[in-house]
């Protein structure tokens, strides 16, 4: 039951960043994960006001607010384009579209939670995160870092070409996932990330460069077996560790085949 | 026949699809005292102390209730009737707590913030005692979860509190360890099913007020009104006379509603206190402290003859009660005697079962109660003997399935007086192509299809127990009032039951209104529960018809001066049959309402010695993945035996919401505790039901015996829709992957490593 | 705190407390459609449109719907009683609690995409739970309704 004693639409991102300095106050984003929690909240600040719920495309980037819907993010023409429909695939199994309507970008960000399919999908993009406060960071450095007070006003991915492939496995199909993974490749560089395991989201570049090699069964084979070795994972209600292991192995390999332009 | 086997909408679809204001929380209700209830956060303890002062002062609260103020009078919250074999093992509230989530008090106040306020305030000092989380240490374990002195048990089911036993049961037939040994192939497994959630939409709740008469009005979300009146008055200690239950629209049971779960709580409020008061269970309540199926661990051995002759059936069952005793004695039976009668002509069987107290929250009754683990775990190890002797299930059991005419030992000793279990195999084996693709193919991409089967058989009531009764009254303008004590918990038992009687009564189906269930107003039914609700209740609803129309018959005799025996009922006139004179039947009526002493109404019960079984077969195609272990359900075909299917919609629909139910326990839902005895799927979000997306295509059809003994040839189908997804569905993973699976649910990970461990 | 919210076309305005929920907010002015079924957003019974968009009203407080419209299966009552019947014409609406949810997030559906393929409908309506009818029913009930409004063939069985 989430308790509110005051309830602010902000006016400004001035505003809002002054009242959430108080360690009671909480910007309310699309307030699903908010409302599961017990803690009493004195004021929820709520940003949409700000027009920060409109993802923007220049020439060089994709400028995503905060408050932009996952929906809206799902439905996006140009993004998935440029995604290969990825960032769809990362959204589709999100509980339900009423849901997707009002979970946030910023939320699900902010919040680095370690189900996340949306922190899984954009750290495999080039994807920076502009905070109130901290300016301008790459989402891997966000990622790393403990919540704090400050606010994230939008997520800036550069459209850097890049090849893009999402895979998810969980236990029914509107599920938290028990594992995700994300590939992405530009030119014969490539980076697997993989997450939910049950931990965030970790970036798993191709230092040893198997794929630049070409994409083949073998050395997508050679990769994913790199790539679980790498991680560390976790078990916990819904899988244990040893089988996520095995699975960042397969969805590893399924995605670098796909990506390589096999139908699977 | 103008209604009976017609696919009639339900009486109450255009409410529903309209969202009309019908349930209970929609009604009336400012005012009342919001209640709720503070929880035990162990397993097993003692109540020190509790320190009320600071939640009492809380503006707005108007009372906290400890065991201190609950009477010491035990009873059991099992809609059963009369003697209930459950043990009376329950207070209101106990100072020994059994699990968490068992009731520590009951806060009771003006306003929702303020209950919960006064609930944060509540200062309790427990003494925690070594709790009982396996089943299996349970029996003679020194620690009691029931050691009181009166705790009792008012019908022989082999109850022992000082060894944590609810039940226990030893039957058999014929030498079973020397058959088993003369057989050419035995298998023998284990197989453990867990306490699904029935997780029905609609949770817990329940209203309750004193009317001018200071009795104690209870409206409640209950598939039980006259056990709920029992229960209450017992457990407050007041005459059953001071007591009305009633229920409103339901959203939803399979069973959860049959124990009476959240009633005696604003009951002993508004008794206390005089004011009316209510109380909604939340989702996370209806997940750790209600009343789902119980855990079950059945071990089965079945042999046959080199040539397929299934000659003996071996089953023991574990049954874990939990806290309280509820349905643990009445459940267990099913397990063996609802699954081993499958198969007719055994040389011998035996069924061995003890049920045990322990430390997580109550079982009760969820569709199929007993018979889904059973039948689970017998058809799981008939398909592996299958296997065994190389040949193919379905043939199996085409030659060794019980026959319309059989007798069925295992099954109380009745004869099978309607079977279509042969047309329905052989009409499910086709419908879903199971000679191609038995037993599986492996795809080009990696990924296996296969097929399994899987039959079931339930009951229709409960023998010479459950009782339904119907009133019927001929209203003045010739249009007619039906009043049944069953509850209509969204099924459409008050439409099928409208059916039955239009058709007896040869009138128009808008021509009657049903009343639903009022302890007040109806007459006496056992419930909803245990399928009975056709077969018995629609028997009754037949014989009052009958009744009234021979009432009508002789004061029509009167009226129209000739023999009772020249006339003849034709729906809205009685007429002469050889002869002009005729009176309407709005005429008759209205004629009793001045100057006349008959009385145009009737009521009659119905009770039968027999519960003449349906079937079902279920056949399942999947496409597995060998590498994630992930399962995709292409097809589920189902064919069911239910007699005459008196509204082949609602029947149909009953069907594919207990396959997918039972989908749901085959491969999703997952019930897991810590090891404090905390349950952790406490949510919609950690127990996962099937949504859209988890079910593919799912065929529906019928093959109708005639059941002589129901109305109009009808027998059940409430709760076995239920059984076949889970033996099905583990048999098609078994063919896929050659893994046999005997733990529920059967998830991606078993499949994916178990598959992985074995290269 | 003061809002003033269009609930079906009228504009209730009123003092709230900041953490009243949308749904409750509903409930209380006379829309009892709306459902409470978890309290994880799971289940989609409290789906209401919110600025047209279908929405868990469980989720949204009620402030933020200040000066925005709101809208109930009670001012959609026309559009429910012709889909509904396709609905009640298979049985499958059974105990009806998540009938309203439901309804709403298909009528979403259908003004999104007036011809949505089976696989575009389950996935749509994926966040609605339904424990009674297996889902099966209703799929066959928007089907044929679907099938109406096209104004092609009908299958549809007109039962009393």
């Amino acid at each position: 039951m989430l308790t509110l004693k005051d309830y602010v639409r902000a006016e400004s991102l001035t505003q809002a960043y002054e009242l959430n300095q108080k360690k009671s106050n909480r910007i309310l984003g699309g307030m699903l994960w908010l409302k599961m929690t017990h803690l009493p909240v004195q004021t929820g600040i709520d940003l949409s006001g700000l027009r920060l719920n409109t993802i923007e495309e220049t020439p060089d980037e994709f400028l995503i607010g905060c408050m932009t819907p996952l929906r809206d993010l799902e439905l996006h023409q140009e993004l998935n384009r440029y995604t290969q429909g990825a960032v769809r695939e990362s959204l589709r199994h999100i509980v339900g579209v009423q849901f997707r309507n009002l979970a946030t970008v910023g939320g699900s960000t902010f919040g680095r939670f370690g189900f996340s399919d949306v922190l899984t999908m954009l750290m495999a993009l080039d994807t920076d995160v502009e905070l109130y406060s901290g300016g301008i960071l790459s989402l891997a450095q966000f990622a790393a870092m403990a919540p704090d007070r400050d606010i994230l006003i939008r997520i800036r991915i550069k459209k850097t070409p890049r090849k893009s492939v999402y895979l998810s496995h969980r236990n029914s199909q509107t599920d938290l996932p028990v594992l995700t993974c994300a590939l992405s490749g530009c030119g014969s560089k490539f980076q697997a990330v993989i997450g939910a395991r049950p931990g965030r989201a970790v970036r798993i570049p191709d230092e040893q460069r198997i794929l630049s090699e070409g994409i083949t069964s073998n050395t997508a084979d050679r990769f994913a077996e790199y790539v679980s070795r790498q991680i560390v994972t976790g078990t916990n209600m819904r899988a244990s560790a040893d089988y996520r292991r095995h699975l960042a192995e397969v969805l590893t390999r399924r995605a670098v085949l796909t990506m390589g332009g096999e139908r699977l | 026949m103008k209604y009976v086997n017609k696919p009639i909408r339900k009486m109450d679809a255009m409410a529903l699809v309209t969202g009309k204001p019908v349930y209970l929380e929609d009604l009336p209700d400012a005012g009342y005292l919001i209640v709720k209830l503070l929880r035990s956060p162990h397993a097993h303890a003692m109540i020190e102390s509790i320190d009320a002062w600071t939640a009492l002062a809380v503006p707005g609260i108007e009372a906290v209730y400890t065991w201190e103020d609950v009477p010491e009078e035990r009873f059991t919250m099992a809609g059963q009737t009369w003697p209930e074999p459950s043990p009376h093992d329950r207070l209101i509230l106990d100072r020994h707590l059994r699990h968490v989530g068992d009731p520590v008090a009951i806060v009771a106040g003006t306003t929702e913030k303020a209950v919960d306020r006064a609930l944060r305030n509540l200062r309790v000092n427990y003494q925690i005692l070594p709790a009982i989380l396996d089943f299996h240490e349970a029996k003679d374990n020194p620690v009691q979860i029931h050691p009181e002195e009166t705790w009792e048990s008012l019908v022989p089911v082999g109850a022992d509190n000082r060894r944590n036993l609810c039940a226990c049961e030893k039957l058999s037939e014929g030498d079973i360890d020397q058959v088993l040994a003369e057989c050419d192939v035995v298998v023998s497994g284990t197989y453990h099913t867990k306490a699904n959630q029935q997780a029905m939409m609609e949770t817990f709740r329940t209203k309750c007020f004193l009317d001018p008469y200071g009795r104690l009005n209870i409206v409640s979300s209950t598939q039980i009104v006259f056990h709920v009146r029992r229960i209450v008055a017992h457990a407050l200690g007041i005459h059953k006379s001071m007591i009305r239950v009633q229920k409103p629209r339901i959203g939803g049971g399979f069973g959860a509603k049959q124990t009476a779960v959240s009633e005696i709580y604003p009951a002993f409020v508004t008794w206390k206190t005089g004011k009316p008061s209510k109380i909604v269970f939340t989702r996370e309540e209806s997940q750790i402290a209600s009343s789902p199926r119980h855990e079950m661990e059945i071990s089965v051995r079945v042999g046959a003859t080199k040539d397929g002759r299934i000659r003996g059936m071996d089953v023991y069952t574990l049954s874990n009660t939990g806290a309280y005793g509820e349905h643990g004695p009445t459940t267990v039976g099913l397990s063996g005697h609802k699954s081993i009668p499958l198969y007719g002509a055994l040389d011998a069987f035996r069924f061995d079962y003890e049920v045990v107290y322990s430390n997580v929250m109550s079982a009760g009754a969820y569709r199929g109660y007993g018979a889904t683990q059973g039948i689970f775990a017998v058809e799981s190890a008939v398909n592996e003997l299958a296997a065994k002797l190389d040949m193919d299930p379905v043939h199996l059991r085409e030659m060794n399935m019980v026959r319309e005419g059989q007798a069925m030992p295992a099954y109380y000793g009745e004869m099978n007086t309607s079977c279509a279990l042969d047309r329905c195999i052989a009409k499910a084996k086709e419908m879903i192509g199971w000679e191609e693709k038995y037993p599986r193919r492996i795809l080009e991409n990696g990924k296996i299809r296969s097929v399994g089967v899987g039959m079931a058989m339930q009951g229709s009531g409960i023998s010479g127990i459950d009782v339904g009764s119907a009133s019927l009254k001929l209203e003045d303008d010739g249009c007619y009032t039906l009043a049944v004590g069953a509850a209509d918990m969204g099924t459409g038992c008050d439409t099928i039951l409208a059916q039955i009687a239009a058709d007896c009564l040869e009138c128009d189906l808008d021509r009657l209104t049903v009343l639903g269930a009022d302890t007040d107003a109806s007459p006496y039914d056992s419930g909803s529960y245990a399928s009975s609700t056709t077969y018995i209740t629609g028997k009754a609803v037949e014989k009052v018809c009958d009744s009234l129309r021979q009432k009508l018959l002789t004061e029509a005799a009167g009226v129209l001066s000739c023999p009772t025996a020249e006339l003849c009922f034709q729906g809205q006139e009685i007429l002469q049959v050889e002869g002009d004179a005729k009176i309407s039947l709005a005429d008759l009526a209205a004629r009793s309402q001045c100057g006349c002493e008959a009385s145009f109404q009737a009521v009659e019960s119905h009770f039968s010695p027999v519960s003449p079984p349906p079937y079902m077969v279920g056949m399942a195609e999947i496409e597995l993945d060998p590498e994630t272990g992930a399962v995709e359900l292409l097809d589920y075909v189902a064919v069911v035996d239910c007699g005459t299917a008196i509204n082949p919609n609602l029947a149909r629909v009953q069907a594919e919401g207990g396959i997918v139910q039972g989908i749901g326990m085959a491969l999703f839902e997952d019930i897991q505790y810590n090891s404090h005895g905390r349950m952790l799927n406490n949510s919609l979000m950690q127990y996962k039901l099937p949504s859209r997306l988890d079910m593919g295509r799912l065929r529906v059809e019928f093959e109708s015996s005639y059941e002589h003994s129901g109305p109009f040839g009808a027998k059940s189908i409430g709760e076995i829709v239920i059984n076949t997804p889970a033996p099905a569905l583990a048999h098609a993973i078994a063919n896929a992957t050659g893994l046999w699976f005997k733990e529920l649910p059967i998830t991606s990970e078993k499949i994916a490593m178990g598959l992985k461990q074995r290269k | 705190m003061k809002v003033g919210i269009y609930v079906n076309g009228k504009k209730i305005a009123t003092d709230i407390a900041p953490d009243l929920l949308l749904i409750d907010f509903l409930r209380n002015h006379g829309c009892k459609s709306v459902k409470r079924g978890c309290e994880t957003g799971n289940c989609g019974l409290c789906t209401v449109f919110l600025e047209d968009k279908p929405v868990l009203s469980c989720a949204v407080p009620a402030a933020r719907a200040d000066r925005c419209q709101v809208v109930t299966l009670e001012g959609l009552q026309e559009e429910a009683a012709e889909f509904g019947a396709f609905i009640a014409d298979q049985g499958a609406e059974q105990c009806g609690f998540c009938n309203p949810g439901l309804l709403m997030n298909a009528i979403a559906l259908f003004r999104e995409n007036p011809d949505p393929a089976e696989d575009e409908i389950r996935e749509y309506l994926a966040g609605n739970l339904c424990r009674c009818s297996g889902y099966e029913g209703q799929l066959r009930g928007m089907r044929t309704y679907l099938d109406f409004k096209k104004g092609g063939k009908t299958g549809h069985e007109v039962c009393e």
